[in-house]
């Protein structure tokens, strides 16, 4: 995973509240058995005039002018702005790979949906919450400037405004320590392959009903 | 020691390890796994030649893409392996859209290669995951659950800490047996009162988002408690938690109690004999303590929740069958009112329109939400001796698993169905998120008894309304919806 210190990117503004994971990639797109190549469909409704499928060439298909991302200076976004329960729905990681594969590494909203935070973090991408108040201003002033660009800096928990103003925010100390470090969580995990042999025996003792082995057979 | 909730204990005891943070190491009992959301973590696993850490706690099986048609003559419910595998290919080679096939092909492939078990497509047990891990008895209470999928939460219903995960999760699990987790708040929702007739689980669910919002539960884990969450039956209660996630928590939960432990007696993979009594003796301790301290308690009551439909694109808009869609022009807040605008386009609908007044073009019973027996049989019981509306183009029911299917043909409903002009078919995710062939057209306006209304979510375009199974059935017959109460006291 890459990992994430500093970001000076440009703002875009996704202005609706519950912003649910269908509406970032729809669900025909779960079909891939990849990671990567989603980019071009996040958003695919909202995005396109048709209706996308895998497998079409996207350069080729008519975009939808009134959509937000469509605007030119929007271009090369990487600070998506959204508004409550940004990411609610299913547990798709196809939604945070989207938005990575698309150019996003931030995402700021007053509140995100619990599942859709946790995968960002194991994405490299950094959901960050801050108060409504906040958000309402980043909104306005992206709307304002065009060009409008945010510094976030995950090592002082802050985002920078063009004109010096700072938010901070908070972050689990774990989750700010592996993302800092670009750290891949398994091999974190199994520094403690001890402990988890060690629970699992006492476990195997007092609940052995738990470790009966599934089978396929009747 | 102080009183603890469920979720304490649940929580307390599968932590592996604990960083300063409060970041925990959780160890996971059983892992449920679908086509979708696992192939990218079995190819992690291979690149970094890395082993399954304990495939035997692993359960498979294909539900989002599977057909839910063309399933070959001959399959009988229990047949030789041979004949299983023939019917298997068939079945399997009918899937149209390569792509859907390929996440199929590949799960199978995956399981073979890592040693897992799994019901594949024509194996009379397979069914949507959520559905089968119950049946089989491979969800147990105390259980520490997970499954690439949010609506993992069902399972909490059998006292069990069962969440949805993403894919990197599934293959940190698959890889460590642990989920690295923070804890979460506790939620109680307490329902007291009895229900009325005509009034379900499902409606206890909407009425609760109504309430406090798909947001509402971010951040907790909720339990369910009160009189009418305990004389829910085990398939009420995986309904109420399957919905969880949808008022934001990511798990719900329901202390065990005499309905649990009956209901998972001689399941296939429940514990027999000494194991047994082992572990009701245990079970019999998952519930919260008396005193224990919940960081939000929500009080609903059950006499006042009458059947919901939601009218909007999500969960939360919703209402009661008497009511009627909302108008933006009262909705103070600017942000919700410029949503309920945005719903109402979407949807196609007025303000102020009577909710009785809203004609459907489809109709779907199915999705890990009422997909069960009891749901087939509160279907069966509306539609029996009645024909589907003219106005209505499909009227599908699609049972949950394959044991529901055969379940509810020994019980005659499927001829029911048939007989009132709905379609009878194989069990599948289906079209509670459209993957397979099952969809609506763009506009077409579909009563179902899934869980998510959200844009799209049934075909492009498509208009979800989310109710309970007897109310789809009654919007089936009628054309347009009713008020199902009505209905069942008339015994019309
Ligand atoms: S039935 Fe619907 S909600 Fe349930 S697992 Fe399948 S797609 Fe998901």
């Amino acid at each position: 995973m890459e990992p994430f210190t500093r970001l000076d990117g440009l703002a875009a503004p996704m202005d609706r509240a519950n912003v649910d994971t269908d509406a970032i990639i729809p669900k025909q797109f779960l079909k891939s058995i990849q990671r990567s190549g989603f980019g071009p469909n996040l958003f695919d409704e909202w995005r396109y005039l048709d209706h996308g499928e895998p497998g079409m060439d996207n350069s080729r298909r008519a975009l939808n002018p009134d959509f937000v991302l469509n605007q030119p200076r929007y271009r090369g976004a990487q600070v998506l702005l959204a508004r409550e329960n940004f990411g609610c729905g299913s547990s798709r990681e196809h939604a945070p790979w989207a938005l990575l594969d698309y150019g996003f590494r931030a995402v700021i909203a007053p509140s995100f949906a619990d599942i859709f935070y946790n995968n960002c973090f194991k994405n490299g991408i950094l959901p960050i919450v801050l108060d409504a108040a906040a958000v309402d201003q980043l909104f306005r002033e992206t709307a304002a400037h065009e060009g409008y660009r945010l510094t976030v800096d995950l090592d002082s928990q802050t985002v920078a405004t063009p004109g010096g103003e700072r938010f901070t925010f908070a972050v689990d100390a774990f989750r700010r320590y592996c993302l800092l470090n670009g750290l891949d969580d398994i091999g974190l995990t199994l520094r403690h392959v001890d402990k988890i042999k060690a629970y699992e025996e006492k476990r195997r003792k007092s609940e052995p009903w738990l470790f009966s082995a599934l089978s396929v057979k009747r | 020691m102080s009183a603890q909730t469920l979720y304490d204990k649940l929580w307390q005891s599968h932590v592996v390890h604990e960083e300063e943070d409060g970041t925990a190491l959780l160890y996971i009992d059983r892992h449920l796994v679908h086509e979708v959301t696992s192939p990218q973590a079995f190819e992690g696993l291979r690149l970094a030649g890395r082993r399954v850490w304990r495939s035997d706690s692993v359960l498979a099986v294909p539900d989002h893409n599977v057909p839910t048609t063309g399933l070959p003559k001959e399959h009988s419910g229990a047949q030789p392996d041979e004949v299983a595998e023939k019917i298997y290919q068939r079945w399997f080679r009918s899937i149209e859209d390569p792509v859907s096939r390929l996440q199929v092909e590949t799960l199978d492939k995956n399981c073979a290669e890592f040693g897992i078990t799994e019901f594949r497509m024509g194996d009379p047990r397979q069914g949507i995951v959520h559905v089968i891990g119950p049946e089989q008895g491979a969800t147990l209470p105390g259980m520490t659950v997970v499954c690439g999928d949010s609506h993992t939460s069902t399972h909490g219903a059998f006292a069990a800490l069962a969440q949805g995960i993403g894919t990197s999760e599934v293959e940190h699990v698959l890889a460590t047996q642990c989920l690295v987790q923070k804890k979460s708040k506790a939620m109680l929702v307490k329902v007291e009162g009895g229900l009325a007739q005509g009034v379900t689980a499902k409606d206890v669910a909407l009425a609760l988002i109504g309430q406090i919002g798909t947001a509402g539960g971010t951040g907790y884990a909720i339990e369910f408690a009160g009189s009418a969450i305990r004389s829910l039956s085990m398939e009420g209660r995986m309904t109420l938690c399957n919905m969880a996630i949808e008022a934001g928590a990511r798990a719900g939960m329901v202390a065990v109690d005499d309905t649990t432990i009956s209901y998972i007696k001689n399941r296939p993979y429940a514990p027999k004999a000494e194991l047994w009594d082992k572990a009701v003796a245990y079970w019999r301790t998952l519930h919260s303590d008396a005193g224990a301290k919940f960081d939000s308690v929500v009080e609903l009551d059950a006499s006042a929740i009458k059947p919901c439909v939601t009218w909007g694109t999500s969960p939360e808009m919703v209402v009661a069958v008497d009511g009627a869609v909302p108008d933006p022009a009262a909705e103070a807040d600017p942000v919700k009112r410029d949503a309920i605008v945005k719903a109402l386009a979407y949807m196609g609908l007025q303000a102020k329109t009577p909710i009785v007044t809203i004609a459907v073009d489809k109709v779907f019973i199915g999705s890990c939400t009422n997909s069960r027996i009891e749901d087939l049989r509160a279907a069966a019981e509306v539609a029996r001796g009645k024909s589907v509306a003219a106005n209505v183009k499909l009227a599908m029911v699609v049972p949950g698993s394959g044991l529901v299917k055969a379940q509810a043909e020994k019980e005659g409903l499927d001829k029911i169905f048939r007989n009132a002009g709905f379609e009878w078919r194989e069990p599948g995710c289906s079209m509670c998120l459209a993957m397979n062939a099952d969809r609506l057209e763009p506009g077409e306006r579909c009563a179902s008894t899934s869980n998510r209304n959200f844009e799209g979510r049934q075909g492009q375009g498509g208009r979800t309304h989310l109710v309970s199974p007897a109310m789809a059935a009654a919007a089936a017959v009628a054309g347009h919806f009713v008020d199902v109460r009505d209905w069942l006291l008339t015994g019309e």
